[in-house]
């Protein structure tokens, strides 16, 4: 038999049939997880046609997307239209049988923090989601990405979908990452070093030393961004800490199952030999923090480094890209990038606001002041986040410091709440994307790791965590 | 659900070239509160296509006589990265889109386009920069695309060729119903579901 990829695996061993000769299959999906934004026009397709919910247990749905993160959580949405949708996902998951996590659910925050965290999400499993930072599974060794509402519909209805086969990219890392570094400023570096479409119609596997000696937390930045690249799914190989992680969580299965699981989930892994249709290499030990100056994820550069020259590319699409996002950015070329003034400091969104990164930047902050001009927020990932903070006393540390200390949610990462940035503002920011208009029609996002954010937050600029002082 | 099928369409094209154009862009976020698919046509290119008093912003190539009922956009690479939100391309079929044209788009996008009988052409870039100037003369703005030739007819009398998948083709020419045709596999699913359950019992 050939060696296979793990790619090849997660496909093969959900493919019901062959559609075609050209990589078509219809590929089950173990899991769906539900938001209340890009699901409502799927169940109203289903109710049209009169179909049903094929497995209504495989699916999970939360509120996170159009929800306040005021410090008081209230049921109540303050517009008319968020407050359609909730409800209207409400009234689906009980006319359909979905299990529903709500605002005021303990259990409730982002998709992508919560499905992990009551052990949904399990090595092995296929995912589809309505969001495309469903990717961020791959980091517990399943195989997850985004799809569109009405590829939403098509899995409620035969928890299948039509999917073609991607091609293989495999990355591997290797080397120590130099201390004030995460896993952000990998992913960030690699999304600037291939682009972003440099993994357009690829599945990423990751793998070297510096993945495997990252925490489970840490490889899910990676994942969950990978998107940013173009890639339609990226994951690790499962390891102990995977198992590790998800051993005890509500929904991970429990004693003999858990142990059959187990012997199948540890051969979860490419064959030796498997050939992969592109390869790349990462040193970690030479990569630096990053930061994005542009309206792109892969308009990124070291701290230490220059916002970018036009005039120095040759090629005039990308030099008219660059000019416009200068523009947007409100930047001039050669200013260095630690001078960069901020007005506010985000740590939120799926990305990067699990307890880890709460814990990292609750380090730069302890005993500081937020600088004055800045107005500092932290969302936490999930409700369950949130409580764990405040129980470390995190929360603290954070309100001491100036932060606002809300409530869960998507938040600012896409500004569908009332969370949103004014015009000219201009953010550091943990989550994802920094397209224009982003935060906020005319706000300006620079996307970086979490420690970042709050070092900018503090000195009130874009700052080099490595010359911070951070105490241990 | 059927959609309309797309066979032989003629129309103005609108060049719209910068790269990595996202769904964000297309779509901004105060359009995505509904929860039906209507006046989705308001927000397309919302931030570019209107001043902030409302007015139409007579720089943005929609609002320009020559392209103001495009059915066809000639766009740059990463077209549609980002958000998986599908109202970007219900916006674009409000407002006419019958067909993009491009050197690559962003997976989701990809997807939610043939989910809704959007035809996306991938060509070489220098193909699509080349269709763009054309394009973005009034007087050569036409073009016409014929999906069961796989041929693009330029107003130079200019033919191009492009290939799509034959799964992809049939659905778009017929119209056709994915979820329809995919239940027509009901019991395929269910003996394969058994298995799978068997095989993965911590699933169930």
């Amino acid at each position: 038999m050939t060696a296979r990829t793990l790619y090849d695996k997660h496909i093969d061993s959900h493919t019901v049939c062959r559609l075609d000769d050209q990589g078509h299959v219809l590929l089950y999906i173990d899991r769906q997880v539900i938001n209340e934004y890009t699901s409502p026009q799927a169940f109203s397709g289903l109710r049209e046609a009169g179909r049903g919910v094929w497995r209504p247990e495989t699916a999970l749905a939360v509120v996170d997307h159009v929800n306040p993160t005021t410090p008081l959580r209230v049921a109540a949405m303050p517009d008319a239209g968020g407050a359609r949708q909730v409800s209207y996902l409400a009234e689906n998951c009980r006319d359909f049988g979905i299990e529903l996590l709500d605002i005021l659910d303990k259990r409730q925050g982002i998709e992508h923090v919560i499905a992990p965290e009551q052990g949904f999400i399990l090595p092995g499993m296929v995912i589809a989601a309505g969001d495309s930072h469903t990717t961020t599974y791959g980091a517990l060794g399943a195989f997850g990405f985004g799809i569109g509402t009405s590829e939403i519909e098509h899995l409620l209805a035969s928890q299948t979908l039509v999917y073609k086969r991607l091609k293989s990219m495999r990355v591997t890392v290797d080397g120590e990452l130099a201390a004030g570094l995460t896993s952000k400023d990998l992913i960030m570096a690699l999304i600037g070093q291939i682009g972003a479409s440099g993994a357009t119609g690829y599945a990423i596997e990751f793998c070297g030393s510096t993945i495997d000696a990252l925490s489970v937390e840490a490889r899910m930045t990676i994942c969950n961004m990978a998107v940013e690249a173009g890639a339609r799914g990226a994951f690790m190989a499962p390891d102990d800490k995977v198992f590790a992680y998800l051993k005890g969580k509500p929904r991970a299965p429990t004693g003999d199952l858990w142990e059959r699981g187990l012997q199948q989930w540890c051969d979860l892994r490419s064959d030796p030999g498997a050939l992969f249709d592109r390869e790349i290499h990462l040193d970690a030990h030479l990569l630096e923090p990053m930061v994005t100056w542009g309206t792109s994820p892969d308009q990124a550069a070291p701290i230490g480094a220059r916002v970018p020259d036009p005039q120095a590319i040759n090629d005039p699409i990308l030099r008219q890209d660059m000019r416009r996002a200068l523009n947007y950015m409100g930047l001039e070329a050669g200013m260095p990038l630690s001078e960069i003034v901020i007005s506010h400091a985000f740590i939120g969104s799926c990305t990067n606001a699990r307890i880890e990164d709460l814990r990292d930047a609750a380090r730069v902050v302890r005993g500081q002041q937020v600088a004055e001009h800045v107005r500092a927020m932290i969302v936490p990932g999930s409700s369950e986040v949130r409580a764990q903070a405040e129980a470390e006393g995190l929360a603290r540390i954070f309100i001491e410091a100036g932060f606002e200390w809300r409530q869960s949610g998507c938040s600012m990462c896409l500004a569908m709440n009332d969370d949103v940035l004014a015009p000219g503002d201009r953010c550091a920011s943990s989550t994802n994307r920094n397209f224009e208009g982003r935060q906020g029609a005319g706000a300006r996002t620079h996307l970086m790791s979490p420690a970042m954010v709050a070092a900018a937050a503090i000195s009130g600029r874009l700052t080099d965590i490595r010359h911070f002082g951070v105490r241990p | 659900m059927s959609l309309q099928p797309f066979t032989q369409v003629s129309g103005q094209a609108a060049p719209l070239l910068a790269a990595n154009v996202d769904t964000d862009v297309i779509m901004p976020k105060q359009f995505l509160k509904g929860i039906d698919r209507k006046g989705l046509d308001r927000g397309l290119f919302f931030d570019l296509r209107f001043l902030p008093d409302g007015t139409p912003n007579p720089q943005f190539v929609l609002n320009q006589p020559a392209w103001q009922r495009a059915g066809f956009l000639v766009v740059g690479p990463n077209f549609g990265c980002g958000s998986s939100r599908e109202h970007a391309v219900w916006g674009l079929q409000q407002l006419g889109i019958r067909a993009l044209i491009g050197s690559s788009f962003a997976g989701i996008f990809f997807d939610n386009c043939q989910r809704n009988g959007v035809l996306l052409i991938t060509l070489e870039e220098a193909q699509v920069q080349r269709i763009g100037r054309l394009v973005g003369q009034p007087e050569t703005a036409r073009i016409s695309i014929d999906l069961e030739t796989q041929q693009i007819g330029l107003a130079d009398g200019s033919v191009i060729d492009f290939q799509i998948d034959g799964l992809r083709k049939t659905s778009l020419l017929l119209g056709l119903d994915a979820i329809g045709s995919t239940l027509q596999r009901r019991e395929q699913i269910k003996d394969f579901e058994r298995q799978h359950l068997v095989n993965n019992p911590w699933l169930s």
